[in-house]
């Protein structure tokens, strides 16, 4: 049962797992983290790209991985477009205010995607879904070792954004000292659009990663979203390393806890820890600061 | 004046229903330094935020090298050189001096980041050594220093400096002064915004005083430093 020929794969697989969670909470956490609003539309946005995704394989025989490529900067824009012009307008400057319009477009897509594509649950056949590759004792899904090698990549790329580019510098401005950025002639609407977009971009890149080896329907991001926002509670609200790091960790946890709890029980053991969390450490485990 | 740098005209603004400036006039010259003085919550820092667009006037007329700017955002107006170096310092807090300083020339005199880093870098050495360092971690009279340095990274034309000297040690203020005179003489035109009177009337060469909203009076630095009814009146000395 502890033997190392079982544990291994299950950890390795569980970071696999993690990996695409982190890349979902990243998105939320960022978000969260300059805008201060909890995004309640992620879940349904994530949906509306696996469905992007899903139709750009069935209609246009597009490989889900080469559909990243459209559709990372397609929802990039569509990110961007929601708060400059819908969000943004909308909320009149009262926090209150967004949480409700972002949870009154989570209705919206949500009913619509309904409405268009029923409740029916779809899946996309492809060659290399069921191949694995051999590390040590550990056979591993392809899809998987690809997802995560995709989010270690995009998560470094995002932090190079943010270190080393001027937009990224304003972003991490704004998200302390909205007023100083306004003086440097930042502009603010611009930035949090720019943010909306970049944490809208994530769920393209994570539904592309997802759809070789997972099914859509209209409510499929909501599972995802829920542990992302445990993830996002764990790694500190608004701390992006806190959420790569929490994402990785809760695949884990939901890795051990299928193998030793069974199957069903796998993500029983994520909400149990995230409540053990808000009791000890509100700050999160991986909390910078707050 | 014809010739100002910023002429400001019959300018009222305040917060909802309350009324904070009731028809202000001001004007600063091409290298002047002007002083606005009056004690707390007469309106000083509302002026400011209005000059740079971050609030709208209900009435009135800013213009700024002659052009209206009184409907531009904040933005356009610091890429034309009019730049608002805040009340309580606004640096931001997560990032390195260096990242600060950075984004002062986020909008404007950007191709010369490097050597107007450099030369903020000279004026103020203190900021030289601590570079990399988180500017939460920064004192006070260091945090005000980097907030006048990411202000001139912008090349302005005319600086805005709103109670600079707040929180400072006498030996702060003195250097601060010293530097406002060193700025000065590059050729930037100041709005200096302050409590120091005495000190502010040194350096500026014309001063308006602000009560209850409106300009009261305004004047030569020495007619109002040798008017001893409206230092006891305006300046609660
Ligand atoms: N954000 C705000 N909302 C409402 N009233 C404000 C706000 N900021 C300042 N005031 C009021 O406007 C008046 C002028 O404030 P301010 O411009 O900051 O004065 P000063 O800079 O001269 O101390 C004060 O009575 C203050 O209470
Ligand atoms: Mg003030």
């Amino acid at each position: 049962m502890w033997s190392p020929v079982i544990l291994v794969p299950a950890i390795l697989n569980g970071l696999m797992t993690g990996a695409v969670y982190a890349l979902i909470a990243l998105g939320l956490t960022l978000i969260y983290g300059v805008l201060h609003i909890i995004n309640f539309a992620h879940g349904a946005l994530l949906t509306a790209a696996m469905f992007a995704a899903f139709f750009a394989h069935q209609w246009l025989g597009i490989d889900p991985y080469l559909a990243a490529v459209g559709l990372t900067p397609l929802f990039f824009l569509l990110g961007y477009g929601l708060q400059r012009f819908v969000i943004g307008p909308a909320a009149h400057g009262e926090d209150r205010n967004i949480l409700l319009v972002t949870l009154g477009l989570a209705v919206v897509t949500e009913n619509a995607l309904l409405y268009v594509f029923r409740a029916d649950t779809r899946t996309i056949n492809l060659p290399y879904a069921f191949d694995t590759i051999e590390i040590g004792t550990a056979f591993l899904a392809v899809p998987r070792v690809i997802a995560f090698a995709v989010v270690i990549a995009v998560a470094l790329a995002l932090w190079l954004i943010m270190r080393f580019t001027d937009t990224g510098k304003a972003i991490r401005a704004v998200a302390k000292e909205k007023f100083g950025a306004e003086l440097c002639g930042i502009d603010v609407a611009h930035i949090y659009a720019v943010t909306f977009g970049l944490g809208t971009a994530c769920l393209a890149i994570a539904a592309c990663l997802l759809l070789p080896t997972y099914y859509v329907n209209p409510t499929a991001g909501n599972a995802f979203v829920l542990i992302a926002f445990t993830i996002v509670v764990l790694g500190g609200m608004g701390s992006v390393s806190g959420a790569l790091a929490g994402g990785l960790f809760v695949g884990v946890v939901e890795s051990l806890s299928g193998l030793y709890l069974g199957e069903s029980l796998g993500q029983i053991g994520i909400f149990v820890m995230f409540i053990l969390v808000l009791l000890f450490r509100p700050s999160g485990l991986f909390g910078e600061r707050t | 004046m014809a010739d100002s740098l910023l002429a400001i005209g019959g300018l009222h603004c305040g917060y909802g229903s309350t009324e904070v400036l009731r028809g202000v006039d001001l004007a600063v010259g091409p290298g002047e330094i002007v002083a606005v003085l009056g004690s707390n919550g007469t309106g000083k820092s509302t002026l400011n935020r209005t000059i740079s667009g971050v609030m709208r006037a209900s009435h009135g007329s800013i213009r700024f090298d002659g052009i209206a700017i009184g409907r531009e955002r904040p933005s356009a107006i610091v890429e034309r050189g009019l730049i608002h170096v805040p009340e309580g310092r606004r640096i931001f807090p997560d990032l390195s001096v260096r990242e600060n300083l950075d984004l002062g020339s986020y909008r404007r005199a950007r191709p010369r980041r490097a050597s107007n880093r450099d030369r903020v870098l000279s004026i103020f050495p203190r900021l030289a050594e601590r570079q990399g360092q988180r500017a939460g971690t920064l004192s006070g009279g260091e945090q005000q220093m980097l907030a006048i340095g990411r202000g001139l990274m912008a090349e302005p034309r005319l600086l805005i400096l709103d109670e600079p000297s707040l929180g400072l040690s006498p030996l702060l203020v003195e250097e601060l002064f010293t530097l406002i005179k060193t700025i000065n003489a590059e050729g930037i035109a100041l709005l200096l915004v302050e409590q120091n009177v005495v000190q502010s009337l040194e350096v500026a060469e014309r001063a308006y005083i602000l009560d209850n909203g409106l300009f009261v009076l305004e004047g030569s630095a020495s007619e109002i430093r040798n008017n001893p009814n409206l230092k006891r009146a305006y300046l609660g000395m």
